[in-house]
């Protein structure tokens, strides 16, 4: 389950410590504020003329996409490097990727999904040196991070940036109706919650179809909160499991009482359903709810009052099983630029750039670096707690094995998400869904 | 004349002996005098850009369905177990049974749409020309965009169809065309067919203007009927054209993959898989280029057949000519 290991815990120590004697040596640290350790950057001597090409994925909120395009912009100004930023849409940006690594050309620098740098660590260049400079300065890397940005020697081949978090975005007023204040924190009255939605024409949707965010988050959760896995700690793969077919089984019973259609849903779907008043409650980031607050429809923008967030219920397993969309920052070997790349990387992570890109996302991306927990965007909205500790509740895909080609391919190939999909179009039975998995995730994982 | 005169053994020695008389020609003048190598000459460039944009990714395709090749590292020979994978694999069964469905449908209702707005084409209709362009439009929008119009069309939420159908009356729900596997095959075949209608359509208006009407009038005079006169006139001239664009429309159908990537991308749960898009997924997202490449490879014989039917069919048009039809 989502347990720090005794290192961890002595990693976290380490970090917090560091902001605290930062605090000692003159900082003053206050409520609401990023607090940053005094640590000299790493010099990377900018190679003459370079310029560079990133690719990250496109926005779905505005803040977002503007703020990181200042930022780059700022980096060009103060440095001469020119970058160009390229915005792929979700479904586009891995394929693209997995080519650049292929053929070796292409971006220079990625902001790329989950473990997908683990499908190509050696096309990857060292990212050490930025990262334990970062670690230091704002508290260190939340373990999750850790674990996906570095590859099996120990080094970093990419920097998680931030996770897009799959809290439940619900309409207070009818989850009231149905019977309930607030959303239940056990799957049992989350089931009757859904069963008293849908009675009262108010029903909830999650998305089933090949959706990278919003598909991937919630059936993992459904998994994992029945104590199903795709593998073990030894990369073993255990999916077709007692504790699946009970996933399957209740995931059946909750698609049920779903609006018709969520088995096409790709990721802005849900948020369409819900901003048309046609569902009553989802899985998804924080966009739904950015794009009430920011509509220019009155009645969009009240709906913004009725919206709120919870984190997912808990399962048999007892204990929280929450998955997110994580972004990681990657730089390919075949840049001619590398000092420029790292360079870049360090810059957009500071707080000056981090910190207002995080605030225009209107906190869209749960931070990697402790510190950024004291970004006054977490507490400015109390709608925007829920996410604000997307990145220390989370676990990763792949889970409880390691991460490497093996479990991002299986997430890349939807295995858990249609395995899930198929029970609950009817056109497998949880067995025999779960066999199917089996075999083709340890397909994956021979190698 | 010249050519008498060559005709003329004594002419034909003289010309010997001045040839004789002749300098040398360099080798480089006789090697481009052979119309053996001046043709391999010509063929050169075509036959590069073939091999290096055609046979080359086929042999490479080929190749790495025998590796286990992933993205970002190279593989080694595994003989036939991707193959032996795929057998197994329900997923590529599905896979296969939706293409041959998708492609036996979609290029059916684009023959008897397509054939039946040309005869419609072929009349003497006011403003032809604007009429035939405007039905060229299906065929020249960038598929991308047609396909996210289609995922428009079916949403289960704002989908005008739906709307349209609620509005009249008809149903009292929303179809949901893309959430149950038939509802949303029949869909994308839908859409195929409304995007290859006009290159069938297009292709056979071209041939029916190419019979002559003196045909029709002969058969007129013999006193067939419109249905005899399209049975024994129209569709044996229009028969030639009819097997090189059906040859095309299956292999253009057999391998779609811009419709389905766009407005399901294979869901749902994987059952609009097409084997182009199920190649795709396992080779490029799911870093499996060595399973990628063998379901690529598995459409080979499809294809092939594809061929050889145009082949064969185009072989019968010599009964045209007074041959027989074998």
């Amino acid at each position: 389950m989502n347990k720090f290991t005794r290192r961890d815990t002595l990693k976290m120590g380490v970090g917090a410590g560091a902001l605290a004697g930062a605090g000692l040596l003159g900082y003053r640290p206050a409520f609401g504020e990023v607090m940053a350790a005094d640590v000299p950057a790493p010099k990377f001597a900018v190679e003459k003329g370079a310029e560079l090409r990133v690719l990250r994925p496109a926005k779905f909120v505005q803040g977002d996409e503007t703020q990181f395009l200042a930022n780059t912009e700022k980096f060009t100004k103060e440095t001469g490097v020119k970058v160009r930023v390229d915005n792929e849409s979700w479904e586009d940006l891995r394929p693209k990727t997995a080519v650049a690594a292929n053929i070796g050309s292409g971006p220079d620098v990625v902001l790329a999904w989950n473990d997908d740098p683990h499908q190509y660590p050696d096309k990857l260049i060292d990212l050490t040196e930025v990262a334990e400079y970062l670690g230091k300065k704002y508290g260190g890397w939340y373990p999750i991070a850790e674990r996906y940005g570095k590859g099996s020697d120990g080094k970093w081949i990419a920097m998680p940036i931030g996770a897009s978090g799959g809290a439940i975005v619900y309409r207070k007023s009818w989850v009231n109706e149905a019977g309930y204040d607030a959303i239940p924190t056990d799957i049992d009255n989350f089931l009757t919650l859904a069963k008293n939605l849908k009675k009262n024409n108010h029903p909830m949707g999650f998305a089933l179809g090949n959706a990278q965010g919003d598909g991937n988050t919630w059936t993992h959760w459904l998994v994992w909160s029945h104590g199903g896995a795709l593998v073990d700690e030894d990369n073993k793969v255990i999916i077709d499991s007692p504790e699946t077919i009970a996933a399957l089984e209740y995931g059946k019973q909750l698609v049920d009482q779903f609006i018709p259609g969520t088995l096409s849903w790709l990721d802005p779907s849900n948020n369409k359903a819900f901003l048309a008043g046609e569902i009553s409650l989802t899985s998804n980031g924080i966009s739904v709810y950015y794009s009430a607050k920011n509509s220019s429809d009155p009645a969009i923008k009240a709906m913004a009052e009725d919206i709120h967030h919870a984190r997912f219920p808990i399962g048999p397993v007892g204990q929280p099983t929450e998955a997110g969309l994580l972004v990681n920052t990657m730089v390919f070997k075949h840049t001619k630029y590398p000092n420029a790349a790292k360079e870049y990387l360090r810059f957009i992570f500071e707080k000056e750039q981090y910190a207002p890109w995080q605030t225009a996302s209107i906190g869209y991306w749960s931070h990697p670096l402790a510190a950024y927990a004291g970004n006054p965007i977490w507490t400015e909205d109390p709608k925007h707690a829920a996410y604000s500790e997307v990145m220390k509740n989370m676990l990763w895909y792949g889970y409880r094995g390691s991460l490497g080609y093996a479990s991002a391919a299986t997430l890349a190939d939807f295995i858990i998400n249609n395995m899930v999909a198929q029970v609950c179009s009817g056109r497998a039975t949880p067995k025999e869904a779960a066999a199917e998995a089996q075999r083709r995730a340890e397909r994956y994982y021979r190698t | 004349m010249a050519h008498q005169n060559v005709a003329d053994p004594r002419a034909a020695g003289a010309v010997r002996e001045r040839r004789i008389a002749r300098p040398r020609d360099s080798w480089i003048v006789r090697t481009f005098d052979n119309p053996v190598v001046l043709s391999f000459l010509f063929m050169l460039p075509a036959a590069t850009l073939l091999l290096v944009f055609l046979t080359y990714p086929l042999g490479l395709g080929i190749w790495l369905g025998f590796t286990d090749t992933r993205i970002g590292r190279a593989g080694v020979f595994i003989g036939l177990e991707n193959y032996q994978s795929l057998f197994r694999d329900s997923m590529f069964w599905l896979a296969v049974s939706n293409t041959v469905l998708y492609t036996v449908i979609a290029t059916i209702g684009k023959f008897a749409l397509g054939l039946w707005l040309a005869l419609l084409l072929n009349n003497h209709l006011p403003a032809k020309a604007l009429i035939r362009s405007i039905i060229l439009v299906p065929w020249i929008v960038p598929t991308v965009l047609s396909a996210l119009a289609f995922w428009w069309i079916y949403d289960p939420q704002f989908s005008i169809i739906s709307w349209a159908l609620t509005e009249m009356g008809l149903i009292d729900q929303y179809i949901d065309f893309l959430g149950t596997p038939n509802n949303a095959r029949a869909s994308l075949i839908a859409a195929n067919i409304w995007r290859g209608i006009p290159f069938v359509a297009i292709c056979l208006l071209a041939g029916l203007q190419t019979i002559s009407p003196s045909l029709y009038e002969a058969a007129a005079l013999d006193g067939a009927s419109a249905w005899q006169r399209f049975r024994h006139v129209t569709l044996p001239m229009l028969m030639p054209i009819l097997a090189v664009v059906m040859t095309f429309s299956i292999l253009f159908t057999f391998t779609d993959f811009q419709l389905i990537y766009a407005i399901t991308r294979g869901g749902p749960a994987g059952t609009t898989h097409l084997m182009a898009t199920l190649a795709f997924q396992r080779a490029i997202p799911g870093g499996q280029l060595g399973e990628g490449a063998a379901i690529a490879v598995a459409m080979i014989p499809f294809l092939v057949f594809a061929t050889l039917f145009s082949y064969f069919a185009l072989a019968r048009r010599k009964w045209q000519h007074g041959g027989s039809d074998d």
